[in-house]
């Protein structure tokens, strides 16, 4: 078993679970609450040097009872080793996590990806929202396993959907807000500004 | 004395907003107003959108860039366009089903994608190729990896005013699109490989061909070289544009090229080999700047390492067969399935039901031209994968657009935007 895994252990004692091989990779579950310190240490700690982050994503299975898992895949660039990191969330409970880009920046996209696709919240991540999908889209999370294929709404309902599409949605809030079009926009636009729905408002209101 | 005015109703420029025509005074009379003073423009922003359907964008991405006068001081990116649901389809599908879907994800190095979901199928199912397969796969990653690099240049340098490279770039992917379509029948849509082996062997006169492309693709290269390197322009426009620091680039996830254009000497074939890539002998391409030119600099120094990859290949291809020996992944002959019992019902339990992967999980990261192509197969012991996960070079390299063009003008955008080398199918997936 790949060291690092004792190490963890002994560094975290009950916040790390089981850790595995599959198919020569290793794995380790660790407990939601110690992900971000345990991505940190494993960060900084010289022995350790994962200072590399190829992937974030997560994985549901077909099996009603297993949990789903983010997973990250991390890299020492020195060491040329790699170390799976996985955390298991109920997926008809809280799907929220710790967000790692306060350490790495390319996890920006990655965690908004997976935010899109599985509903996964990133707590601290500074701009969650769609990514692949477009912001009012209500049909759900695409690569949930109880998302069927075509997806949720009949094909009528979403070429009706799309045919309604407000032409102002293609901006975001926050770029609405900064352009001069702000004082054009239609009246429950601003309303949905006034609230704070992402973005901040001009000064001169 | 009075103002003299002269009445202008040649053209419909002169005409006021009534349609009067414009009285222009000829100046001899009192002396003008004070012309109005500049409107102050600090803090102005402007907010202007570049795409989906834009040509330097290379693709449908949408760009929403907040200017300050010509300076970019924000850029939004908005992708999903070409959003196809791969991974989301990949769960419906059979192991060798999904390979068509892997071709249009970067569908510019279609055959080097192949490569990388079969080397994932194969490391979940415990299969080890035959070395004349291995061999195989390494001349359609060199191959994708030329003609992907080919695109890039000969687009970019289009964004950035030179139109003669891209016609001879394009002419020498044009050889190598004969190539793939002499094996695989097809120019784009390759789906070059199986898993356990390649849809077919190459054909008897591919080697000659592949040998003289070899042979004279360098000439091509030096000419590319001879144009850009140190054309006054083309230096003007890159150096200095878009650099990003070793810590920035790794703090980013960036991977390929724009990783070692930034000082960091990662190259997976080299640092995680597969295919045997630790017994060619070829440089990894390091730049040192991070900046648009070292990019491409790293670029077309590695279209000449591909390049020698490609010679070492065509002299060390060994005889033997291309599949291995497994009637459980690989089909059998036609006229075995017609003819006997036994490889009949292997036949029809592959098509039918697939190729079952035992319960596991593997991922696998190639080289790709665009950056690190990551395959994530998760099984849970059916014959389709729980969950497949593309990890997509070109959209994490260009999550750091934003970091790159922030405080540089709006033209520099183009050119940073471009040396990312996006491919939007990948992107989007």
């Amino acid at each position: 078993m790949n060291p690092t895994v004792d190490a963890l252990r002994a560094t975290f004692g009950n916040a790390i679970g089981r850790g595995l091989e599959s198919c020569g990779d290793t794995i380790v579950y660790v407990a939601r609450e110690a992900l971000l310190d345990a991505m940190t240490w494993l960060r900084d700690t010289p022995e350790q040097g994962y200072d590399y982050l190829v992937d974030v994503t997560a994985v549901e299975y077909r099996d009603r009872e297993r949990l789903l898992e983010v997973v990250y895949q991390l890299r020492s660039l020195a060491r040329r080793a790699d170390l799976r990191i996985k955390v298991e969330l109920d997926p008809h409970g809280d799907l929220t996590v710790d967000s790692v880009v306060p350490l790495w920046r390319g996890a920006d996209w990655l965690e908004r990806e997976t935010y899109d696709m599985f509903g996964v919240t990133f707590r601290g991540h500074p701009d969650l929202r769609r990514i692949l999908m477009w912001e009012t889209y209500a049909e759900g999370y695409p690569l949930r396993k109880d998302f069927p294929l075509r997806g949720r709404f009949s094909r009528a309902e979403q070429v009706r959907q799309a045919l309604g599409a407000n032409p102002e949605a293609h901006y975001s809030m926050e770029e609405l807000s900064i352009a001069e079009a702000y004082d054009e926009l239609p009246a429950d636009m601003k309303e949905r500004l006034r609230h704070g729905e992402r973005g901040k408002l001009p000064d001169t209101e | 004395m009075s103002k003299r005015t002269v009445e202008l109703d040649l053209a419909t420029p002169g005409l006021d907003a009534r349609g009067q025509p414009v009285r222009v005074p000829l100046g001899v009379g009192d002396a003008p107003d004070a012309t109005p003073p500049e409107p102050d423009l600090t803090g102005e922003h402007m907010l202007i959108n570049l795409g989906p359907q834009h040509p330097a964008t290379h693709g449908v991405l949408r760009l929403v860039v907040e200017l300050d006068g010509e300076t970019v001081v924000r850029v939004i990116p908005h992708l999903g366009y070409l959003h196809s649901g791969f991974e989301k389809l990949g769960e419906y599908r059979h192991y060798n089903q999904i390979i068509p879907l892997t071709d249009r994800t970067d569908y510019l190095s279609p055959m080097a994608n192949n490569v990388g979901f079969a080397l994932a199928a194969e490391k979940l199912m415990g299969i080890e190729i035959t070395p004349r397969c291995t061999v195989l796969r390494v001349m359609a990653c060199e191959m994708s990896r030329i003609i992907s690099h080919m695109v890039w240049l000969g687009t970019t340098s289009i964004d950035l005013g030179a139109f003669t490279p891209f016609l001879w770039a394009f002419q020498e992917r044009e050889r190598i699109y004969n190539l793939q379509e002499m094996w695989t029948g097809a120019r784009l849509t390759t789906s070059v490989t199986r898993v356990g082996g390649m849809m077919a062997d190459i054909p008897d006169d591919f080697v000659a061909g592949l040998r003289e492309f070899t042979q004279t693709f360098p000439r091509t290269l030096s000419e590319i070289d001879r144009v850009l390197t140190r054309n006054g322009v083309w230096v003007g426009r890159t150096q200095g544009v878009g650099a990003l620091t070793a810590a920035e680039a790794i703090n980013h996830s960036l991977s390929g090229p724009m990783l070692r254009a930034s000082g960091v000497p990662y190259d997976v074939r080299r640092d995680q080999p597969y295919l045997d890539y630790e017994t060619y002998d070829f440089d990894v391409v390091v730049g040192e700047h991070g900046d648009v030119y070292d990019r491409y600099l790293v670029r077309l120094e590695e279209c000449s390492q591909s390049n020698r990859i490609l010679q070492q290949a065509l002299v060390r291809l060994p005889d033997g067969p291309v599949n291995v020996a497994d009637p459980r992944v690989i089909l059998p002959p036609k006229s075995r399935a017609m003819n006997d019992m036994e490889a009949m019902i292997y036949h029809f339990k592959q098509v039918m039901e697939g190729v079952k992967a035992p319960v596991g999980e593997a991922y696998v990261g190639i080289e790709n031209p665009k950056g690190e192509l990551g395959n994530y197969l998760v099984s849970d012991g059916s014959a389709k994968p729980v969950r497949w996960r593309i990890r997509p070079p070109s959209f994490i390299n260009l999550s750091a657009l934003s970091k790159m063009a922030e405080g540089h003008l709006l033209s520099d955008l183009i050119a940073i935007n471009a040396s990312v080398d996006i491919v939007m199918g990948e992107v989007d997936r």
